[in-house]
């Protein structure tokens, strides 16, 4: 290669990267990026993370009115208890009567608790309460399969603080749309 | 019985253990002991004046430090003089300083840039030598040395089996501008030399020692869902449950082979075992609540595990073989989260007491549940590889620390990380040698 050819090459190179970035920097992911796990690179001291951060989220789902049933994307749950309490009812049913409308759409139900207690029982407790969402969606029409339930326990609260009203945000089910396929 | 006075106001100074470094633990002795007995360790006399390089770790430091953590001895930080051989010992001015017991040796340099490392163990009221060790290390081996050798003094000592060389796993999370990063680290026993296993965007949780001290397995959500992974030390892994639902709780059986762990698959959190080499799985519990954090008993056979089938969550008792399950506490309405110490004579778990969660022990012989801790939220308890100390994550000023405590409840430190959080801490076997 001589050196005229390396530049025009080495030109073309530089745009096509620029071109990649401008194009994912208006690209919308149609799902969380996720860090390519190498599973022999899990390793110590390399730097490599895995995951995808988790900022990178966007939300999916059904435009509604502020307010409205389905405008709600969490339901909020009393301590060590799994019950769908009658004010989020409506919640839980508009969200499954949408699904059963739009068979295409995924959903996840995340479910999560409080700090308090150990941290593989809270796990456990918030796919229960993930589950007793699912239960209610089913009833309104949605299929199974639209369905996946993650719990993260107390892994991911979103209010830090120990106390009654930071707990009381923390045991909820997140209701999060894939997007459509 | 002045003597103990001074030993725990001597304790309560704040032995802190700190060195360079991100993510280090700090340990602060909380509560001292008056049982602990007086000990000298010298000085290790560097003979290499002029040959080689002095060596990079101060072992006696070490071994003083290490005794001093175990809440068995109180190292005496002053002494009348330095020998560094037995013939250089003058018995009578050590029987003045109050000291039970007096270690002293040399570092002599050695071919190829490696150390050999003499220590001395003396009963100063016999006047007698009751051992003596020596190894021929690296550099980068002092401080497994040092560890080594504090187990050896402390086993000599107390008749017991020592507990610091090993290794303590345990998962930080640090604040970023995008999100908070988790990692699962490992370190020495003092919380020196930690290494990275794993850095995630996502949480990763439940990390526990395979009975040869080699691999961690461990629940990440990297995937955006829980899948349990073994990892070596050298950072191979491979996954072990990818399940849907949960993969949680895994703890290894005491012959290394299998993983208890809880599976929802079929519906429910059950408790399953899984062939770590077949990835053959077998279902242990079969039932509509939640069945959940399995501890093997340490002869293998039958497991230990939370349910809260009888309305709340409570400690249970089952044969590996399966079978019926019996319910082990009745003391409160929460007891969960149970780890069996190495004599399989202790059940720690979390007890909830007044609205607290607290460390708690179960003696399996007197059905006897005693408290042992004082925070608000103190969960995994992990004990030490002899069963002398219990270690369990703590809040201290609304930060994530690591505290322990003596399984007699007198002896309590804590350790912090100098930035971020720190949970769920898991104490090693203890090295072969």
């Amino acid at each position: 290669m001589n050196q005229h050819a390396f530049f025009q090459w080495a030109l073309m190179a530089l745009i096509l990267v620029l071109v990649g970035c401008a194009g994912t920097s208006e690209t919308v992911p149609t799902q969380e990026p996720v860090d390519v796990v190498d599973p022999t690179a899990g390793g110590a001291e390399t730097g490599a993370i895995v995951g995808g951060s988790s900022l990178s989220r966007r939300q999916y789902g059904p435009d509604a009115p502020p307010g409205s049933p389905l405008a709600q994307r969490a339901i909020y749950f009393d301590y060590d208890a799994a019950t769908v309490k009658a004010e989020y009812r409506p919640v839980a049913e508009a969200h499954g009567t949408y699904l059963s409308e739009n068979p295409r759409i995924r959903v996840v139900l995340e479910g999560n608790a409080d700090e308090r207690g150990t941290r593989e029982y809270n796990i456990a407790l918030g796919e229960r309460r993930a589950h007793a969402v699912r239960r209610i969606m089913l009833y309104q029409g949605a299929q199974p399969e639209q369905i996946q339930v993650v719990s993260y326990g107390e892994e991911r609260p979103v209010s830090a603080g120990s106390g009654d009203s930071a707990w009381a945000q923390n045991r909820r089910v997140e209701i999060v749309y894939a997007g459509e396929e | 019985m002045k003597r103990w006075i001074r030993a725990v106001s001597l304790m309560a100074v704040a032995w802190v253990i700190s060195s360079p470094g991100q993510a280090e633990l700090t340990i602060r002795i909380t509560q001292g002991t008056e049982a602990a007995l007086p000990i000298v360790v010298l000085p290790l006399a560097w003979t290499g004046q002029g040959q080689g390089t002095p060596p990079p770790e101060d072992v006696a430091a070490i071994i003083r430090s290490d005794l001093a953590r175990s809440g068995r001895f109180r190292p005496l930080i002053e002494w009348p003089e330095t020998p560094s051989t037995v013939d250089q010992v003058r018995y009578p001015v050590w029987r003045a300083t109050g000291a039970d017991s007096l270690v002293l040796g040399q570092v002599r340099p050695a071919a190829g840039g490696q150390y050999e490392v003499d220590v001395q163990l003396l009963d100063v009221f016999q006047g007698t030598r009751l051992e003596r060790y020596t190894n021929l290390v690296g550099a980068d081996e002092l401080r497994d040395v040092a560890h080594y050798y504090s187990d050896l003094i402390y086993q000599r000592l107390t008749g017991e089996p020592g507990l610091f060389d090993s290794q303590i796993a345990y998962i930080t999370q640090q604040q970023e501008a995008d999100g908070p990063r988790y990692a699962l680290m490992v370190a020495d026993s003092d919380g020196e030399r930690p290494k990275r296993a794993l850095r995630s965007y996502a949480p990763i949780m439940s990390p526990a020692w395979s009975p040869d001290g080699n691999r961690l397995a461990y629940v990440t959500f990297e995937a955006d869902r829980a899948e349990v992974y073994v990892q070596d030390l050298a950072g191979q892994r491979q996954v072990i449950s990818s399940f849907p639902g949960i993969n949680g709780a895994p703890v290894w059986s005491p012959d290394g082979r299998r993983l208890a762990l809880t599976l929802s698959k079929d519906g429910n959190p059950e408790i399953y075992l899984v062939d770590v080499s077949t990835r053959q799985l077998r279902r242990l519990t079969q039932n509509s609540a939640i069945d959940t954090e399995p501890a093997w008993l340490p002869d293998g056979s039958g497991l230990v595990f939370t349910s809260d089938r009888g309305g709340s969550p409570q400690l249970y008792q089952m044969p590996v073989r399966g079978g019926v399950a019996e319910r082990l506490t009745f003391d409160g309405e929460y007891n969960a989260g149970a780890t069996v110490s190495p004599d399989g004579r202790k059940i720690a778990m979390v007890h909830r007491t007044n609205g607290d969660y607290r460390i708690a022990v179960l003696d399996r012989d007197t059905r006897l549940l005693t408290v042992l801790t004082r925070g608000r939220l103190d969960e995994s308890p992990s004990f030490a590889p002899n069963g002398s100390m219990i270690l369990y994550a703590a809040k201290s000023g609304g930060v994530d620390v690591l505290e322990a405590v003596s399984v007699d409840g007198g002896f309590r430190q804590q350790l912090q990380l100098d930035q971020g959080q720190v949970r769920e801490p898991a104490w090693s076997p203890l090295r072969k040698r």
